[in-house]
């Protein structure tokens, strides 16, 4: 194979329909960042999990005027069942202290809260999640020193499929837009063989495989693939600098969302230079077997 | 080393063959003019041995092999067997003389050292070995009919197969044209040449395979144009 020659009726494609050659980029970069972006949430996703559902299931908060055996009781009661895996108790200065800690970057919340404003509680972790009414129906609300017991998975459940659909939306988004970029690689490589097509008639004649035929079309494809991606990794990266670095940084160093760090970017670039480089030469070679005689 | 038995070639769309159970044989070394007039079959018959287009019944067989059975990845191999003249010479605009000879033996992976000797050769041979830096553009038809000769002929076919090769030139220069046919023929290699040249045809007594409405209405050995022309 002559490298060269190769290369050399690469570069003229490319040039020769600049005006498609960028669409078809910019379309696969599009593509490719939402498609990283959608990886990205969904990385961020499991991360939260891990830093919520671990914690806390149950709360069980105590009235204010919970009286010491009340909240013996209540224990003893936590202890026996055989529904608990674990609990914690969370005193009044210490539920103030982990709120200052969570609210640490807007300190006019925290100013404007009295310290005995929290009320204590016991933070339970069942051994089957879904079991939270029977817990519910052994503490009832105001009864016995119990304020309230909340399940706080189901705020958890409702937070993560907010999460969930803003990932399976952004990957919607990236589907249609990789629709549109094959159909755009399908019409570039089209417009390129008509362009070549002296050059083919010619090779197919004189008995060129056709290998040697197709494969400046599918480098070509592939290239633009490659620069898409390479663009849309560029987009990641702004993003987290300019964006998630900047706008979060807030609620990321209270670990209520998780950093999107580097390594998350790294570990989805190949991904999407894979998906950018195969998906474009595929369309190529399927666009040739289709459309053009080689 | 060409043969076609019981050839028949139905295009889609269209309701009467173009080849009609043609049956025939050319030895090796032969030179066959394939005459009749527009539309009688004879681009289609040259299209049917560099299999561009598969018979819809019959055989073709080429060098021994059975086209009709050849996969698509030994079509490559059967081409660079043959080689083929047009009338409108299909040369590559933007490509010098030497460029557009050169570019038959490089897209079959020619060793550069081999390309570099035989193309002044057969630049030679065809009588341009002057103008091998012109481009197609600034040369005249014959010349251009030339080039394309030397890129059929550079790699040394078994086959050259001609469609019109003289039907845009004037009669001399198509003499000289076909002064280098003849010669490409004693090297050995068959030429099948399709033409509505009768004047050539007259005067080199040449097999002649006349087609009529894609049937073989004669075929004939020391042959002229005929007398219904
Ligand atoms: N690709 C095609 N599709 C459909 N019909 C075709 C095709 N090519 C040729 N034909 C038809 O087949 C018949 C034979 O055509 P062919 O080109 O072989 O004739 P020809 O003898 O070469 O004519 P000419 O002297 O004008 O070049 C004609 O009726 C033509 O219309
Ligand atoms: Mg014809």
């Amino acid at each position: 194979m002559r490298v060269n020659f190769v290369l050399s009726e690469v570069a003229t494609g490319l040039r020769r329909n600049l005006t498609m050659t960028v669409a078809m980029i910019l379309t696969t970069a599009i593509s490719l960042g939402l498609m990283g972006t959608g990886l990205l949430i969904a990385g961020m996703i499991s991360d939260m999990k891990e830093i919520y559902y671990d914690k806390v299931q149950v709360s069980i908060f105590l009235a204010d005027d919970v009286t010491d055996e009340q909240r013996a009781a209540i224990e003893q009661q936590l202890a026996d069942s055989s529904e608990v895996a674990s609990y914690l108790y969370e005193s009044k200065d210490e539920a103030y202290e982990r709120f200052q800690q969570q609210f640490s970057q807007q300190p006019e919340l925290v100013q404007n809260t009295p310290p005995d404003a929290l009320p204590e509680s016991f933070r339970v972790e069942l051994v089957n999640p879904e079991r939270y009414e029977v817990i519910a129906a052994e503490f009832p609300n105001g009864q016995n020193g119990v304020d309230q017991v909340r399940d706080e998975g189901d705020f958890l459940d409702r937070l993560f499929s907010l999460l969930n659909g803003a990932r399976n939306a952004t990957i919607a988004v990236a589907v249609v837009q990789a629709l549109a970029a094959l159909l755009l690689i399908s019409n570039t490589i089209q417009l390129a063989a008509f362009n070549r097509r002296n050059e083919t008639n010619i090779m197919r004649l004189v008995g060129a495989s056709r290998w040697y035929t197709q494969l400046p079309f599918i480098l070509e494809a592939a290239l633009a693939g490659l620069i898409g991606a390479l663009l849309a990794v560029g987009g990641l990266v702004l993003t987290k600098v300019l964006f998630v670095d900047k706008t979060l940084a807030g609620p990321i160093k209270a670990g209520i969302i998780p950093p999107v760090d580097w390594g998350a970017i790294a570990f989805i670039s190949p991904i999407i230079a894979g998906a950018g480089v195969g998906l474009a030469a595929i369309a190529a070679y399927v666009t040739l077997r289709l459309y053009v005689r080689l | 080393m060409i043969e076609l038995q019981h050839v028949t070639k139905l295009y889609p769309a269209s309701s009467r063959p173009a080849l009609d159970d043609v049956s025939t044989e050319i030895d090796k070394g032969e030179f066959v003019f394939l005459i009749g007039s527009s539309g009688s079959g004879k681009s289609t018959f040259l299209r049917l041995l560099l299999k561009e287009d598969d018979p819809t019944t019959g055989t073709v067989t080429v060098n021994g092999k059975t086209l009709n059975t050849m996969s698509k990845w030994q079509v490559p191999k059967l081409r660079r067997t043959m080689g083929c003249v047009f009338q409108d010479f299909r040369l590559l605009r933007n490509r010098t003389v030497a460029q557009n000879v050169a570019f038959a033996l490089e897209v079959i992976n020619k060793p550069q050292r081999t390309i570099k000797r035989v193309v002044p050769e057969v630049l030679e041979m065809v009588g341009l070995e002057g103008k091998a830096n012109r481009l197609p553009g600034e040369l005249s038809g014959g010349e251009q009919q030339r080039v394309a000769i030397a890129r059929a002929f550079v790699n040394r076919p078994l086959v050259l197969l001609a469609d019109e090769p003289t039907g845009n030139l004037d009669p001399e220069t198509s003499e000289g044209i076909m002064l280098l046919l003849e010669r490409i023929n004693r090297t050995g290699t068959t030429v099948i040449m399709a033409t509505h040249d009768y004047h050539i045809v007259d005067s080199m007594r040449r097999r002649v395979i006349e087609l009529n409405g894609g049937v073989i209405a004669r075929d004939q050995s020391r042959g002229v144009y005929g007398v219904g022309r």
